[in-house]
């Protein structure tokens, strides 16, 4: 069974700063949404209101996972880690100075994870076979493409239904850029996920998205039902690609 | 080596320590071993917090004075054993430093340092004022010249309980270094943000350091007027506690239970043996050249000279060294 998540009339922001004004975005299940837009526009705020890392003003956040659903807001986030959500966070955010196995095992922190550890790390090392040649190398010490891997392989430790990533592509040569977003689609489509990513690389991220949103100022300037419709639209053209 | 073993091998390396203080026949050994134990148990307990999870704390004669203290407050009501009074004022300072993380801990690097300063500042303002343990006069406490119970020499019996504490404390740093927790707090080092995402649980692991790293230093520091049998405010709070509890382990390095043990062994005893030979005075002296001297020398203290606890170097094996300066910087 496939989990989806629901984003409504979120407000949100730091201190007197106002980030979020009233978006709303939703996560078919097994679907992969494409979150678009330039440097602060809103996009991590809006990751991590759903992580718990940031409480929104207003708003309601509800994921379904596996059929029951469940109110985000006012969650701490090792609980919405619990729930079955992983977040990749931007800049891939590894501990340096672990060694790659360790930093897979502290993806599996939570005692739901650790219960399908063995199993979930045979599959983060099936799917990243670099990895499994590096297990025992400093995270710090790798290229910036095995980080992004290796990133996304501690997500997965936590056996997620729901995968948040922000910004892939940062700091990524262009060929490891194409090749990060390709892997993204092979483990939705064998993890059976649900995919919300934030990226600025636009021609890259709707290659794998079957919707996505524009977010402009904090607010949802445009939602494209498919990657043709975001293709043409006249707001992403002017806005975003400048053309 | 398994917990265990380790347990047994601690405790028969303290006996032998306690064997040979006592072979030398001299008071004045156990006067000095005391204070380089207090330092190990001081140094350690700092390293739980700032070693593992990387929290420099700059309070620590605030949660030693504080369960200093608890003894004198103790010792007026009703007297009890000194083990327990010790207890008590572990279970005061932890409480402290539960109380001052859950405060501070959102606040991170220099302000959470400043944030604990405050702390030790504000703990020593509440003492002056409080007439009960004596107020700005200080307040005196009889060390007894023998225990009640074997009659072993007062003196003796202080060094073997912190001796015993000594070794407690390093089995349970140990302990943490190897377990789930150990990781958790590493990964707080690292970086905090990505452990948050992993689903560390990282504000209650960070309050379980506080509250463990204050507890020890609480327990070293409750016997203190017993020691001094004179405690008074500015010599309880002195700054001189933090500065030496921070600089052991870094002399010694961080990220591992031999580091604070090496460093403090080697600059409080330093600081014992020029205490006789010259003077008090220049104790912080060799705290701050040792330091800048170590800093340059042993940038990951002197247990990575062996290799230990150095990210370039880990089981043993040369590999490059990770690219950790822009995000340490």
């Amino acid at each position: 069974m496939a989990s989806s998540l629901t984003i409504e009339g979120v407000s949100a922001g730091y201190g007197a700063v106002r980030v979020l004004e009233d978006v709303s975005v939703s996560v078919g299940a097994g679907q992969t949404v494409a979150l678009l837009g330039t440097n602060g526009n809103g996009k991590s705020t809006l990751m991590k209101c759903v992580m718990g890392m940031v409480r929104p003003f207003a708003g309601r956040i509800t994921a379904e996972i596996d059929g029951t659903r469940h109110e985000l807001v006012g969650r701490s986030t090792e609980a919405i880690v619990d729930l079955g959500i992983a977040f990749v966070p931007e800049g891939r955010r590894l501990f340096p100075r672990l060694t790659v196995t360790e930093n897979l095992m502290l993806g599996a922190f939570r005692k739901t994870a650790r219960a399908a550890i063995a199993r979930n790390l045979d599959f983060c090392f099936e799917t990243f076979p670099r990895l499994k040649e590096r297990r025992g190398q400093l995270a710090g010490s790798m290229s910036g493409g095995e980080q992004q891997m290796l990133a996304l392989g501690r997500a997965l430790m936590s056996a997620p239904r729901i995968l948040l990533i922000d910004e892939p592509s940062v700091g990524l040569a262009p060929v490891l850029v194409r090749r990060t977003i390709d892997k993204i689609k092979e483990l939705k489509d064998g993890f059976q996920l649900t995919v919300l990513m934030a990226e600025q690389n636009f021609t890259q991220a709707i290659r794998i998205a079957d919707r996505g949103y524009v977010i402009v100022h904090g607010q949802i300037a445009f939602e494209g039902g498919s990657a043709e419709e975001l293709n043409n639209n006249e707001l992403i053209r002017k806005f975003y690609l400048g053309l | 080596m398994r917990g265990k073993h380790f347990l047994l091998a601690a405790v028969a390396v303290a006996a032998l320590v306690f064997g040979a203080a006592r072979l030398v026949n001299n008071g004045y050994v156990f006067f000095a071993g005391y204070v380089v134990l207090q330092y190990v148990v001081l140094a350690t307990a700092w390293n739980i917090l700032g070693g593992y999870t990387g929290y420099v704390n700059f309070g620590t004669a605030g949660f030693f004075a504080l369960a200093a203290y608890t003894t004198v407050a103790l010792e007026k009501l009703t007297p009890l054993p000194l083990p327990v009074v010790m207890l008590a004022g572990g279970l005061v300072s932890g409480l402290l430093g539960l109380g001052m993380g859950y405060l501070t801990l959102r606040l991170r690097g220099a302000f959470f340092s400043i944030a604990t300063l405050a702390m030790a500042v504000v703990a020593q303002t509440f003492m002056v004022n409080w007439s009960f343990v004596g107020g700005s006069s200080g307040a005196f406490a009889i060390r007894p010249p023998r225990t009640a119970l074997f009659g072993i020499d007062y003196i003796q019996y202080l060094f073997l309980l912190m001796l015993g504490l000594a070794v407690l404390v390093i089995v349970v740093a140990r302990l943490i270094e190897r377990s789930r927790l150990g990781d958790g707090f590493a990964a707080i080092r690292d970086d905090e943000l990505a452990a948050e995402a992993s689903g560390v649980p990282t504000l209650r692991l960070k309050l379980l350091a506080t509250a463990l790293s204050g507890a020890f230093m609480g327990m070293a520091g409750a016997p203190l007027p017993y020691y001094v049998t004179y405690l008074d405010p500015p010599s309880a709070f002195s700054l001189a506690y933090a500065a030496n509890t921070i600089a052991m382990p870094l002399i010694g390095g961080t990220a591992s239970w031999p580091g604070p043990l090496v460093g403090a062994l080697l600059i409080a005893t330093m600081q014992q043996v020029a205490t006789v030979t010259i003077s008090s005075a220049v104790n912080l002296l060799i705290v701050g050249l040792m330091l800048v001297a170590f800093v340059i020398a042993a940038p990951y203290g002197i247990i990575g000279w062996f290799g230990i606890g150095r990210p370039d170097r880990r089981r043993g094996r040369k590999r490059a060294v990770p690219k950790l300066r822009e995000r340490d910087a």
